[in-house]
């Protein structure tokens, strides 16, 4: 194995044999831009940096993944502590680790056991990093189990992308399972369509009717729902309540009991309640195995050119025998997020707010008709409802560099745009 | 690596730069600043500068609970609109639909809300509610009861609520528009 381009003392001889089958030699389908040979093995182990979101049952199967595919610079966030209720499927963690938080725990394990990999774990939420701590990375992989924490980190890669900057396009694979089901996407943020695009897709999770709860519960689900989303707020006022505090979800259990015993209903359990308040579904192993496959094998092929990668959503139905399907999700123009129109505009210093209104909506080309302007901080103009009208009329006056710093954004919202328009605002003089 | 950036189509393209304002905070701009509200219905924002926390005043100008100005509060998440906004009675009202506590028994605000509607939807529902409250599917099982099976009892009841009287041990506040 003379041709090993990489001679750290970790890679002993035949270590990448299957892999380097794959990497040696171009295929068919293998892009222009593949670097057979060392080329793209020197970019795999010792160049590419990628970031692993969650390190919970998708993350443990993803971060095995990587590791055994040969990426060496893996860095991973995760904000949990490891839960007894954990251990059957994220094998990265033992009895030992409960209590200890996931990425450390994750990262330790990985490291341990493949040796040259490095594993740079960060204890706490997405939110804390900025876009500097995004740019550093080539790809992006998200195994998380929140609708909020994916619209949060697809919205900042949509916005890191730098018209100036082709390095700030990160391609972002975001894997998702729900028991039997899941799913595996490719986004190229501002390309492809993006995980706001799809917003529409999502099954709502279930939820009764309030008058059902208050009034005719048949189901365990029902009184548990009485307690947590009527008696709580009702005996608790505005204490908020904790699903992760034992005491609350025993509060829950005891009131939900009762209930069920009032109206002759069974099956309310300790583990049901949590299981209601905190919208628990049961987890897979072989579900995430599945699609942490998928999206791994999506990362490889990305960060190799070896072959066409997914475009771009994955299916995978697992209720009823076993069904997949892949599809391209196609990019909306009225998404929040990736859609819209972006305009650069030079202007005076001299413009004030009411005068770049008017620009506006003489625009041929846009055709705006009663614009409302805001900023990412702040309200500009906003022509209803009548009290904010008056609250911004002051502002008309003003300049809009007074409002607006050279290079920044304004947001345009009017009935005839299908979502927004962003402006980015230059000053001639 | 791919090279992503040569698939960018065209410079126009590659200007789309999104600014940093949240799809939440977009969205609201959008609901607010298009609403379409009959006389009846006002929103008011204690903080201007803060759209997420408002109020709506509705004051039905027919049906039974004309005369009386009915405020919800208002509480939009940064996960709007994939979750809907939270609405809440801030009176303690007489109707078969709002329960003591101010919570709303209407579909759109719990299992029928989907993100296509909007604040508009939702405002439109809630004075729906006092046009044609709905026995069926009470929250005050009382003012249902009495709803149903004896409307006369139950329209007095709504009167008397709306001037802060006193039915069946509970005390209602006093509603009537001065």
């Amino acid at each position: 194995m003379a041709s090993q381009p990489n001679g750290t003392s970790t890679d002993w001889p035949g270590r990448y044999y299957h892999i380097d089958q794959v990497l040696n030699t171009p295929g068919p389908r293998t892009d222009p831009a593949f670097l057979a040979g060392d080329g793209v093995k020197t970019f795999l182990r010792n160049q590419a940096k990628i970031l692993v979101i969650g390190a919970g049952g998708l993350g443990c199967e993803i971060l095995a993944n990587l590791a055994l595919t040969g990426f060496k610079d893996i860095h991973v966030i995760d904000m949990d502590t490891i839960d007894i209720s954990n251990l059957n499927r994220q094998f990265l963690f033992r009895q030992k680790d409960v209590g200890q938080p996931k990425a450390t725990v994750a990262a330790e394990f990985i490291m341990k056991r493949v040796p040259g990999v490095k594993v740079t774990p960060y204890f706490g939420k997405i939110q804390d990093k900025d876009d500097d701590y995004y740019l550093q990375f080539n790809l992006i992989i998200c195994g998380l189990d929140s609708v909020e924490a994916r619209r949060w980190m697809n919205a900042t890669l949509v916005n890191l992308v730098d018209p100036e900057n082709p390095e700030s396009l990160k391609p972002m694979i975001d894997g998702g399972t729900e028991g039997f089901k899941g799913q595996a996407r490719v986004i190229l943020p501002t390309i492809t369509s993006c995980y706001e695009c799809s917003l529409d897709m999502l099954n709502k999770p279930t939820a009764f009717p309030i008058c059902t709860i208050a009034n005719t519960p048949r189901l365990p689900e029902h009184c548990i729902e009485w307690a947590s989303v009527l008696e709580w707020p009702r005996v608790h006022g505005d204490k908020k309540m904790d699903t992760d505090d034992p005491d609350h979800i025993g509060w829950l259990y005891k009131i939900a009991a009762a209930r069920a015993a009032e109206f002759k209903i069974e099956g309310v359990t300790w583990s049901l309640t949590q299981g209601v308040v905190k919208n628990i579904i049961p987890a897979i192993a072989s579900t995430n195995a599945i699609i942490a496959a998928a999206c791994c094998n999506e990362a490889f092929k990305i960060a190799t050119s070896s072959a066409a990668y997914l475009n771009n959503y994955f299916m995978l139905i697992g209720t009823d025998g076993i069904y997949s399907y892949t599809f391209e999700h196609e990019k909306r123009d009225d998404c929040p997020v990736c859609g819209g129109e972006a305009l650069e505009m030079t202007i005076s210093s001299e413009m004030t707010i009411e005068q770049l209104i008017e620009t506006l909506v003489e625009k041929q080309d846009i055709q705006i008709k009663k614009p409302s302007l805001s900023t990412p901080t702040k309200q500009i103009y906003l022509q209803a409802p009548p009290q904010l009208e008056k609250a911004t009329r002051p502002n008309l006056e003003k300049k809009v560099s007074e409002l607006v710093p050279p290079g920044g954004e304004v947001t345009v919202t009017a009935t005839t745009l299908p979502f927004s328009l962003s402006l980015r605002i230059s000053y001639s003089t | 690596m791919i090279k992503i950036w040569s698939m960018k189509k065209n410079e126009e393209a590659a200007a789309k730069r999104k600014p940093k304002t949240s799809a939440a905070q977009i969205r609201v701009q959008k609901d607010l600043t298009e609403l379409d509200l009959p006389s009846t219905m006002q929103t008011n924002f204690p903080d201007p500068a803060d759209l997420l926390n408002f109020t709506l005043t509705i004051t039905p100008d027919e049906g039974m609970y004309k005369g009386g100005a009915f405020k919800f509060s208002f509480a939009i998440n940064t996960n709007y609109p994939h979750d809907p906004p939270k609405v809440k009675c801030a009176q303690t009202i007489y109707h078969p639909n709002v329960d003591l506590e101010g919570n709303v028994c209407l579909n759109i605000l719990r299992e029928d809300w989907k993100p296509v509607l909007n604040l508009n939807s939702v405002m439109v529902g809630l004075q729906y509610l006092f046009l044609e409250p709905n026995a069926d599917d009470p929250l005050n099982k009382e003012a249902a009861l009495e709803m149903s099976k004896n409307r006369d009892q139950f329209l007095q009841n709504v009167k008397m609520s709306m001037r802060g009287g006193n039915i069946k041990g509970v005390q209602y506040d006093s509603v009537l528009v001065r």
